[in-house]
């Protein structure tokens, strides 16, 4: 099944994204450089100069003609790919609803990034989570290797005939983009070969069978495209399973819509998204050496959020804490907590909930704060009350 | 016409039917109303080229009456217009006048 194929490498989380790209060797793409995505489209934009690709690379003065590149490029019946961080992504806005409601089933990678204002350029999650609900599907990665397995397997997922939607790649900026770690490459011809042949569906470049994209929709129908739309993201999850079966079978490596650590027999658990999810491992088998039944959860496919599956892996706890590195400004819960309290709103019996803020611009997530989550957690589930709903983890007073 | 429900639209709201915009009637967003000028007319036929849509009917090379149905208002045939010795060949009135 080619096990043998793959190749063990010490690469950064921008060069894995990189050479996923160039394995899979998209018709266009069309990018503008932003920190710290900037460096993955440099690496592919010298596949294209070396011949090691045969994209159209499209150089563009912004992000928001970056989008629109892409949307014209894959209604006209293209693989495109592409790769931004917070502004850019934000600059991108109106763009990923052009996609998303005009089914173009575009990859790209996002190296989560603060947004301004204070500039800052380092690793939270704002920036998806502020395109969170733009019809787009979103794999969230804890490290180098799931941003290289999830780019693989997004261009299954996006360009399935069921689904045929954009799906965006989550990775932490610096702390996994910029950071060096060993993983596993899959040979060039298996991930051509698991991702196969581009299917078009209306490209506007048949000239045989002419068509219209971006027609107006009034009252009268606007509202029936959403339910349509609706209808494709219900469909997602199943694909991201099968998808999962059939990359493990390549690649050795499980995957689901979220990943769980020492949960099944929890009775405090941590839900937290991409690379602190790491650290929280370590902490959790700390409080599991003291013999506190500590676990963790971390989802992979947000969106469509896996409500269901979430609630059912969640709900015997006594205790949660979700950990969100993106704020709502003390005006909301952070995005993730929401969520995960949905999730388990159905149910009549519920572990306690509370939400922290960490992280936030590339604030180092250590050790210790995991621990002090897992310390609150554990008097929280002792005493059934919860001392705070919403604080943040590692601000100075 | 019966519309259609959520399951019977192609995806992603692509119009794969030629020349559907003639199914779309866009005349009664008009709030101003273009009136053609016969005798100051000299059939040059720039209001055929520069309408937006297909509100100029032409028979012949020669210019014809408007098409409402399609005619929003927007006025450029009357700017375009180069009329007859300095007397346009279209104007536009308040529509309902």
């Amino acid at each position: 099944m080619g096990m043998n194929e793959k190749r063990i490498v010490a690469v950064t989380g921008n060069e894995a994204v990189a050479e996923a790209m160039r394995q899979i060797n998209p018709d266009v793409c069309a990018a503008y450089p932003i920190t710290p995505a900037t460096d993955i489209m440099q690496r592919f934009t010298s596949f294209v100069s070396n011949g090691k690709v045969k994209t159209e690379m499209v150089l563009v003065e912004s992000e928001h003609s970056a989008m629109s590149a892409c949307v014209g490029a894959s209604a006209a019946g293209g693989r495109v790919a592409t790769a931004t961080s917070s502004q850019g992504l934000a600059l991108m806005w109106e763009e990923l609803f052009i996609a998303s409601g005009t089914r173009l089933p575009i990859v790209m990678a996002l190296v989560n990034r603060a947004l301004s204002a204070p500039l800052n350029i380092h690793g939270d999650h704002s920036d998806g989570m502020g395109a969170r609900d733009c019809g787009w599907i979103q794999l969230w990665s804890e490290n180098g290797q799931e941003a290289y397995d999830n780019m693989v397997q997004s261009f299954r997922i996006a360009e399935h005939m069921d689904i045929r939607m954009p799906a965006m790649v989550c990775l932490d900026g610096f702390i996994i983009s910029h950071s060096i770690e060993r993983m596993e490459f899959l040979d060039d011809e298996i991930v051509r070969n698991f991702v196969g042949e581009f299917k078009t569906t209306n490209p506007l470049l048949d000239i045989e069978h002419p068509v219209s994209y971006g027609p107006l929709i009034l009252t009268d129908y606007y509202m029936e495209y959403r339910r349509a739309h609706a209808e494709v993201m219900s469909k997602v999850k199943n694909i991201v399973l099968d998808t999962a079966k059939e990359f493990e079978n390549i690649s050795g490596r499980k995957y689901g819509l979220f990943e769980t650590y020492r949960l099944e027999d929890a009775e405090i658990g941590i839900v937290v998204l991409n690379s602190a999810a790491g650290t929280t491992k370590d902490a959790v088998d700390i409080f599991r050496d003291k013999g506190i039944k500590a676990g963790l959860l971390k989802p992979r496919l947000f969106r469509p959020f896996p409500y269901e599956e979430v609630g059912e892996a969640l709900k015997h706890l006594k205790a949660i804490c979700v950990l969100d590195r993106a704020d709502a400004f003390g005006a909301s819960y952070g995005p993730l907590f929401m969520e995960i309290a949905s999730a388990l709103y159905k149910y009549k019996e519920r572990p306690l909930m509370f939400n922290k803020i960490y992280g936030l611009g590339g604030r180092d997530y250590m050790p210790g704060h995991a621990e002090e989550a897992l310390s609150e957690l554990a008097e929280t589930a002792k005493k059934g009350v919860v001392k705070t709903y919403i604080d943040y983890l590692g601000v100075r007073e | 016409m019966k519309l259609r429900g959520w399951r019977e639209l192609t995806p992603g709201a692509v119009v794969t039917e030629a020349g559907s915009a003639l199914k779309f009637k866009t005349g009664s967003w008009r709030a101003d109303k273009p009136r053609w000028i016969e005798d100051n007319c000299i059939h040059c036929l720039f209001c055929w080229a520069y309408c937006p849509d297909m509100a100029i009917n032409v028979k012949d090379g020669k210019r014809g009456q408007f098409n409402f149905d399609y005619c929003k208002g927007c006025g450029i045939c009357a700017l375009e217009c180069p009329g007859k010795k300095g007397n346009k060949a279209i104007v536009m009135e308040e529509e309902g006048k």
